[in-house]
C-alpha cells in the first residue's frame, strides 16, 4: 500500500554495505538520510501534532463546561466519546476522505477527534474536583457564578486538565503515525513506507519509531514541568 | 489506493455491507477476536502478576506508571512493523505487538489497585496475624479488583480497537477489509468498522458482567466513564 | 472600624420543600447594631436556615429580613453578599492561594487598589492573630485553628457591618475552640460588629453571646434574651431542658470574683482554699464544695488577698 500520490523518497541511499546487508541499525543512513527523511517528517509530524491538540484543547474545553454547567449534557457526550475512541483510527481518516480529501484537514479532523475524547472527560473530571465548602465560600462572598467558576473551579481542575494534556498529546503523536495513510507526511509515512517493502527496511522503521517515542517522552516531560509551574499550591507541604 | 467519492448514502451502503457479507464478516471478526484474545492473555500473564506484586510490596512506583506512559507512547504501527522484522510473518508477530499495547493499563491499574488499598484494613489484618500471602489474597486482591479490572478492559478495548492495524502486516481480521479500500470500498471499511466498534463494546458490557459477577458486594466500584476518560485516571 | 448594623428579622418563613414541618415559622427578633447574637438550638430548629436566609444563599419564603432598615430583597444577591462577612465550619479556604490572595477576594472584586489591599491584609493578620509571614503561605500548610482565623480575616476584610457564622469552631479540637473563642470575644469588643453567629453548644452560646436566640424543632423561637436573663428564667420546658440542670452554676460562671463585693479578710481565721480574682465564681464554687469550706479567699492580681467569698454570698447571687 501506498499514500496515492505520495512522492517516492529514494530508498536505501548510497548503499552501504550496512543497508545492502539489512543490518539490524545502519547508523550511517540515520545521519545520510536525516535531511531529506527523518529530520522533515519530525517536523511534520510536531506541526500535525501541535494543531491537533491546541484545536482539541479548545473544543474540549468548551464542551467541558457546558457538561459542568448542565450536568444532562455530560451522558451524550460521554457516549460519543466512547464511540469514537472505539473507531478504528485507519478508518476514520479514511472516512473523511471523501469529505475533505487528501489534505492536513481530513488528517486533522481526525486527531482532533481523538484528542477531544481523551480530554473531555479529564476536564470535566477537573472541574468538579473543586470541595463543597470552598464553593459554598466562594458564593457567600459573593462571587458572581461565572467568577466562581473561572477563579476558583479552574485553577483547582488544573491538575486534572494538565494529567488529561499529558495523556493526549502523547497518544496524538502515536496516532498521528497514522496519518500517512492519507498524507506522505510525518513519522508514520517512512514507516508504512518501509515496512511495505520487499524486505522491509529495519533502520528507517526503528528510528522514524524511535523519533516517535523520544518525541512523546520529552513532550510529557515538558508538561509535567509546565504543570508544576502552574499549580504551585499542590508543591508545598502539606 | 482508490478512493470513493462522497456520498451520504455510505452509512446506509455499509449496513447493506454488513447485512450482504455475514460470512465473510463473521470470519474476519472471529480472526480478529482470536488474534485480540491471544494479545490480552499474553499480556494478563505478563503484566497481571507484575503489576499485583508491585503494589503489594510498595516499589517500583517508576515502572509501574511508567509503563502506561511508554506504552501510550508507541505508535501501534511501529510496533507491527518491529515484530515484523524480528519475529516475521505470523499470528505471532502481530500477537506480541498487540499484547505490548496492552501492558500498560493492565500493569498500571493492577499496581495502582493493589498499592492504592486502605493501610489501616491492612495494618488490621497484620494485626489479627494473616500471614503476608493472606493479606494479599484476602484483603488486597478483592480490594484491588475494581481498578484491576478497569485495566483489563480499557487493554481490551485498545486491543480490539486498534487490532486492524494488524493488517498491514498478515494479521488478517476485520482490518483485511479496512486496509483494502480498493476491493470493499468505503461501505465495506465503514461496515467492517462498525462492527469493530460492536466487538469493542461487546468485550467492555463483557468484563464489566464479569466484574460485577466476581466482585465481592462490599467493595465500591468506581464510577466507570469511557475507555478514553478512564485512561486519564492513572496517576498524574 | 466600628461599622455595625441593625439587623430585624420580620415574621420570616422558610418552608421545606416536599415535607411538612416548616423550616422556620414567622421568627421575629431584632438584633441591635454591635450585638453578638447567638442562634442556638437542636438539629432541625432551622439556625442555619435563618443564617443563609440573612445573604440570600437561601430564598425566603414569607416575611423580610431588613439591614439597617433595607430589606434584602433590594439588592442583587451578588451584592448583598460582598457586603456582609461569612463564616463556615469547614472554612472552604481557596486552596490554590495565598492566605493574603485569599483575604483580598473580596476587596479585589470590588476593586482596591494594591496598597489598599496590603494594608488592609497586614492590618487583619494582626487582628486575628496571625504572622505577616503567613500570608504567603498555602492553606494547606495552616492548621486547623489558623485555617479558621485566616477565615475570618477574609470575613472582615472590606469591613462588613454584619459577620454570619455558621459553627465556625465546630471542627476544632476543644483548646483550640477555647482558645479561638476567647479572641473572637475580645475582638468583637474592639470591633464591635453585628455578629450572627449559629452553634448546636448551648456552652459555645452562653460564653459567646450577648443574646441568645434558642431555636426549636419546626422553627420556632423559643427564648430570645441574655445568657443571664434565660439562665435566670427560662421561657419554657423545653429551654430548661437544653439548657440543662446546672444552669444555676452556668449563670455563677458568668461573673467573676473581682467584679463583686466581696467580705473583707479577716485576720486570724483566713480560709484555707484560695482563687485569683479573675476565675469564675463558680470555680470558687466548685472548690470550696471540693474542699468542704465555706469561704474563700480571694487574690487580686498581685496575689495579695482582695476579699473573701461564702458560699451563701455565692448562692444570693443567683436571686
Amino acid at each position: 500500500m501506498t499514500a496515492a500520490g505520495g512522492p517516492v523518497i529514494p530508498n536505501f541511499g548510497s548503499g552501504s554495505s550496512c543497508v545492502t546487508g539489512d543490518h539490524l541499525f545502519c547508523w550511517d543512513w540515520v545521519k545520510q538520510h536525516w535531511g531529506d527523511t527523518l529530520g522533515p517528517a519530525l517536523a511534520q509530524h510536531v506541526e500535525l501534532t501541535a494543531i491537533a491538540v491546541s484545536v482539541g484543547f479548545v473544543l474540549a474545553f468548551s464542551l467541558a463546561l457546558l457538561a459542568h454547567r448542565r450536568r444532562r449534557a455530560e451522558q451524550p457526550i460521554s457516549i460519543v466519546a466512547a464511540l469514537v475512541y472505539t473507531f478504528p483510527s485507519i478508518a476514520l481518516f479514511q472516512l473523511l476522505v471523501p469529505f475533505t480529501g487528501l489534505t492536513y484537514t481530513t488528517v486533522e479532523i481526525a486527531l482532533v477527534s481523538y484528542t477531544l475524547v481523551i480530554l473531555f472527560p479529564n476536564i470535566v473530571a477537573g472541574l468538579e474536583a473543586a470541595p463543597p465548602e470552598v464553593i459554598e465560600a466562594a458564593r457567600g462572598m459573593g462571587l458572581t457564578p461565572r467568577q466562581t467558576l473561572f477563579r476558583v473551579e479552574v485553577p483547582l481542575a488544573l491538575p486534572a486538565i494538565v494529567g488529561g494534556l499529558r495523556i493526549a498529546v502523547v497518544s496524538t503523536i502515536a496516532i498521528a503515525t497514522i496519518a500517512a495513510t492519507i498524507l506522505p507526511k510525518g513519522l508514520g509515512f517512512p514507516i508504512f513506507y518501509a515496512i511495505a517493502l520487499p524486505t522491509p527496511f529495519k533502520t528507517e522503521i526503528y528510528s522514524a519509531g524511535i523519533l516517535a517515542i523520544a518525541l512523546a517522552l520529552v513532550c510529557d516531560r515538558a508538561l509535567v514541568l509546565l504543570g508544576r509551574a502552574v499549580t504551585p499550591w499542590t508543591r508545598v507541604g502539606g | 489506493m482508490i478512493y470513493d467519492t462522497a456520498n451520504t448514502h455510505t452509512f446506509v451502503q455499509a449496513l447493506r455491507f454488513i447485512a450482504d457479507n455475514p460470512g465473510l464478516l463473521a470470519t474476519k471478526a472471529l480472526e480478529q477476536m482470536e488474534l485480540s484474545g491471544a494479545a490480552i492473555g499474553l499480556a494478563l500473564l505478563v503484566a497481571l502478576p507484575l503489576g499485583i506484586v508491585l503494589g503489594h510490596l510498595h516499589r517500583g512506583s517508576g515502572v509501574a506508571i511508567g509503563a502506561s506512559l511508554f506504552g501510550r507512547s508507541l505508535p501501534s504501527i511501529f510496533l507491527i512493523a518491529v515484530f515484523l522484522t524480528v519475529l516475521g510473518l505470523g499470528f505471532e508477530n502481530n500477537m506480541v505487538a498487540l499484547a505490548v499495547l496492552a501492558l500498560g493499563p493492565i500493569l498500571t491499574n493492577a499496581y495502582l489497585g493493589v498499592e492504592g488499598v486502605d493501610e489501616d484494613a491492612v495494618e488490621a489484618a497484620r494485626g489479627m496475624g494473616l500471614s503476608r500471602s493472606g493479606i494479599l489474597t484476602r484483603i488486597e486482591l478483592p480490594l484491588a479488583l475494581p481498578l484491576i479490572y478497569i485495566g483489563i478492559r480499557v487493554a481490551a478495548v485498545t486491543v480490539v480497537a486498534t487490532a486492524p492495524i494488524a493488517a498491514y502486516a498478515g494479521g488478517g481480521g476485520l482490518g483485511d477489509i479496512i486496509a483494502n479500500q480498493a476491493s470493499y470500498r468505503l461501505s465495506g471499511v465503514l461496515g467492517a468498522s462498525i462492527c469493530v466498534m460492536a466487538l469493542s463494546a461487546g468485550v467492555w458490557a463483557l468484563l464489566l458482567a464479569l466484574q460485577r459477577a466476581t466482585t465481592p458486594k462490599g467493595v465500591r466500584v468506581a464510577r466507570v466513564q469511557n475507555p478514553a476518560g478512564e485512561l486519564g485516571k492513572e496517576g498524574l | 472600624m466600628s461599622t455595625a448594623a441593625e439587623i430585624v428579622f420580620d415574621r420570616v418563613t422558610k418552608r421545606y420543600a416536599g415535607r411538612d414541618g416548616a423550616a422556620l415559622h414567622e421568627l421575629s427578633l431584632t438584633i441591635p447594631a454591635g450585638t453578638f447574637c447567638v442562634l442556638v438550638g437542636p438539629s432541625g430548629g432551622g439556625k442555619t436556615t435563618a443564617l443563609k436566609l440573612v445573604n440570600r444563599l437561601i430564598s425566603l419564603d414569607e416575611g423580610d429580613i431588613r439591614i439597617d432598615g433595607r430589606s434584602i430583597r433590594e439588592l442583587e444577591p451578588v451584592e448583598l453578599r460582598r457586603g456582609i462577612g461569612y463564616v463556615i465550619q469547614n472554612v472552604g479556604l481557596f486552596p490554590h492561594m495565598t492566605v493574603g490572595d485569599n483575604i483580598a477576594t473580596v476587596p479585589r472584586l470590588l476593586g482596591w487598589s494594591k496598597t489598599r489591599i496590603q494594608e488592609r491584609t497586614a492590618e487583619l493578620l494582626d487582628l486575628v492573630g496571625l504572622e505577616q509571614g503567613d500570608a504567603k503561605r498555602y492553606p494547606s500548610q495552616l492548621s486547623g485553628g489558623q485555617r479558621q482565623r485566616v477565615g475570618l480575616a477574609r470575613a472582615l476584610a472590606v469591613d462588613p457591618p454584619l459577620l454570619l457564622m455558621d459553627e465556625p469552631f465546630g471542627a476544632l479540637d476543644p483548646i483550640t475552640r477555647a482558645r479561638l473563642q476567647d479572641e473572637l470575644r475580645r475582638l468583637h469588643h474592639t470591633v464591635a460588629k453585628t455578629v450572627i453567629f449559629v452553634t448546636h453548644d448551648i456552652d459555645e452560646a452562653i460564653t459567646m453571646g450577648d443574646r441568645i436566640a434558642i431555636l426549636r424543632e419546626g422553627g420556632l423561637l423559643a427564648q430570645y434574651d441574655t445568657p443571664d436573663a434565660i439562665l435566670a428564667h427560662p421561657a419554657d420546658e423545653f429551654v430548661t431542658e437544653f439548657i440543662g440542670e446546672d444552669r444555676a452554676l452556668r449563670r455563677l460562671a458568668l461573673r467573676r470574683l473581682s467584679e463583686l463585693e466581696l467580705d473583707p479578710v479577716p485576720n486570724p481565721d483566713r480560709p484555707r482554699v484560695e482563687a485569683s480574682g479573675a476565675s469564675t465564681v463558680r470555680n470558687a464554687v466548685s472548690l470550696m464544695v471540693e474542699s468542704g469550706e465555706s469561704r474563700l479567699l480571694v487574690l487580686g492580681d498581685d496575689g495579695t488577698p482582695i476579699g473573701v467569698l461564702s458560699l451563701a454570698h455565692a448562692a444570693e447571687l443567683l436571686r
